[in-house]
């Protein structure tokens, strides 16, 4: 009986990304739920690990330059998360903030702390229990994307929802 | 006349009387007295020269040469100076009691001369005596002084008497037997590996004093000249640590829960200013080390960091994004009167108080680019001294005649690098480290 209710709900949430993605597609925006096809069609993933959070839910979020502000893309993906956390509630995450190289490292750290609670805030708003929840800044110490131009700088600007136990970003 | 000496301490003392160069008259005809003013102009160097310094025996037969090397090394740096190569000279120095023959040198146009002895003291200390003459007006700068260190420290003899030399003729401070603690990088930028590090102002004698295997950022050295404060993630989460560069020991700084970064000593070494995020605000805190006590200084819901005292600690400049955009402000010690400061375009960070206290040192991003900058404290007098994809993080030199800062290259590759530039524009050098290198923090000059 369990495992039924769990079966559906990830059924029923994976519609409702699906629903999101189509939205956020239209919006211009690759952010949310990025990679939902990378899985590949012969390989499953049990919906309450880490692969699938990171593949099919979306660990990260963006912002604009000097900016800690959510847009809909990056509201949509946390949305999926805070789904998901409500679903499997002792899994516990923290948050990572980060910034683009383009700002001095105290001030990086400082928007970095500022991006981290911005998710923070928007998670619990959405009922996930803030203890479960933790931030940490590293300002411009751990970029993804490595060129020194907007496109690399863009995805460098990012919160990271680090699943406690897993590996870093 | 000489002092004991301990281990590591240096005497300094006139041990070769001689008449004070304040009580010279100066003759009516000829070149003026050998004096520089180091100013924004576009300057000549002065060409000096500086023969070997004399080995009295054996033992101090390996380090008349490197002394005289470094100590030359050193005043080449600033750009003020320029050594007449030795090759040129004409005169011997057969010994530094001796009057130099003032006319050899005015023929190979050396218009400073620098003459020393190297010997070795009963208890086997490394013993140099110097002296320095205005060769065209054939008279001695200041008089005799004597060093003594352990031979093991014979690089910190050279610096010495680099400062010496520096200081009689600019009118300056010392800086040259001073070090930096710095952030030694290596591995690729998306996984740094960062190591926090010490040097000798010139680059050499580099000592890593953590081990790379936590991310570690911006060291700041203490007035006391052995302490260390930097950021560490330790734990998981940025907190600063109070490091013994000696010993190695080291403590949290704070028990402060969240988040800890950005700490500055106030000049007389009893209090850390530091910022703290909580609940994603970062604000600036003051500890007291004797009594562990903290005051919070601002309460804005603004990004306030990199705080940094005024030279007599009654005032901080830090900067804050409260107006909108990343600028620098004052306030009094205690977190009162707080004033905007910067006005022009772009965004300002990581302002630095010169140890002369009317100036400020600053980070400066506008139109894509970075630079160092320095302001009168009011703000006023804004000067852009470096320009780069990245230069970042100013410190002054001791004496606050010379900046150093780090400057990062762009792209996957992009590396940082230890610079250093004088506070009028000019000299901008890369200091020579092992590898590449961020954060650098200027220590007071050595007193041990």
């Amino acid at each position: 009986m369990t495992q039924l209710m769990t079966r559906l709900a990830a059924v029923a949430l994976l519609a409702v990304m699906a629903a999101c993605t189509t939205t956020a597609d239209t919006a211009g925006s690759g952010a949310a739920a990025p990679g939902a096809g990378n899985t590949g069609p012969n390989v499953t993933v049990e919906e309450n690990t880490e692969a699938f959070f990171i593949a099919n839910v979306g660990d990260k979020v963006f912002f604009d330059t000097d900016s800690s502000s959510l847009d809909i893309a990056s509201q949509t993906t946390l949305t999926f998360q805070a789904d998901w956390l409500l679903r499997y509630p002792d899994r516990t995450v923290i948050i990572e903030g980060h910034a683009d190289e383009r700002g001095t490292r105290e001030y990086n750290l400082a928007l970095g702390a500022r991006r981290a609670q911005a998710t923070f805030d928007f998670l619990v708003g959405l009922g996930v229990d803030p203890s479960r929840l933790t931030t940490v800044t590293y300002g411009k110490e751990r970029p993804v994307s490595l060129c020194s131009n907007e496109t690399c700088w863009s995805q460098n600007r990012r919160t990271v929802s680090v699943l406690a136990g897993g590996f870093n970003s | 006349m000489m002092k004991p000496i301990a281990a590591l301490a240096f005497a300094l003392c006139a041990a070769l009387a001689a008449p004070s160069s304040m009580a010279q008259t100066t003759p009516a005809d000829g070149p003026g007295p050998l004096r520089i003013v180091i100013d924004q102009g576009v300057r000549e160097p002065v060409p000096f020269a500086a023969p070997q310094f004399i080995a009295l025996d054996d033992a101090a037969l390996e380090f008349a040469d490197p002394i005289t090397r470094v100590m030359v090394s050193n005043l080449v740096s600033t750009g003020l100076f320029r050594e007449v190569p030795r090759e040129a000279h004409i005169s011997q120095v057969g010994s530094i009691s001796a009057p130099p023959a003032f006319a050899d040198w005015q023929a190979i146009n050396a218009q400073g001369l620098i003459v020393g002895e190297a010997s070795t003291t009963a208890d086997g200390l490394l013993q140099v005596d110097f002296r320095l003459f205005d060769v065209f007006m054939q008279r001695e700068i200041g008089d005799g002084v004597r060093f003594t260190a352990p031979p093991q420290d014979w690089r910190r003899i050279a610096h010495k008497v680099a400062d010496e030399v520096y200081g009689r003729l600019t009118g300056e401070g010392p800086y040259f037997d001073s070090r930096i603690a710095f952030v030694s990088e290596s591995g690729p930028k998306d996984a740094r590996v960062k190591r926090i590090s010490i040097m000798d102002q010139d680059g050499a004698n580099v000592r890593n004093l953590t081990g790379g295997a936590e991310l570690v950022l911006a060291p700041r050295w203490s007035p006391n000249g052995r302490d260390i404060l930097y950021t560490s993630y330790t734990d998981g989460v940025p907190r600063i640590y109070l490091l013994d560069a000696d010993t190695g020991t080291r403590e949290r700084l704070d028990s402060l829960p969240g988040m800890t970064f950005a700490p500055r000593w106030s000049p007389d070494g009893s209090r850390v200013i530091f910022s703290a995020a909580q609940n994603g605000n970062t604000d600036l805190y003051v500890t007291d080390l004797a009594t562990r006590q903290r005051l919070r200084l601002t309460r804005s819901p603004a990004i306030d960091t990199a705080g940094s005292f005024s030279p007599d600690g009654s005032e901080i400049v830090f900067e804050s994004d409260r107006g909108g955009s990343q600028q620098i402000y004052t306030m009094n010690a205690d977190g009162t009167n707080v004033q905007r400061v910067s006005f022009g375009q772009g965004r300002y960070g990581t302002p630095v108080w010169s140890p002369r206290g009317d100036k400020f040192a600053f980070t400066k991003m506008v139109g894509g680019r970075f630079h160092i900058g320095v302001m009168d404290r009011d703000g006023t007098n804004e000067r852009l001294l470096t320009a780069s994809f990245l230069d970042e993080g100013p410190t002054w030199s001791p004496n606050g005649r010379v900046l150093m800062f780090f400057r990062e290259t762009p792209g996957p590759l992009g590396a940082a690098s230890v610079v250093s530039v004088d506070v009028t524009g000019q000299n901008l050098k890369y200091v020579n480290t092992p590898g590449p290198a961020s954060d650098p923090s200027w220590s007071p000059v050595r007193q041990d």
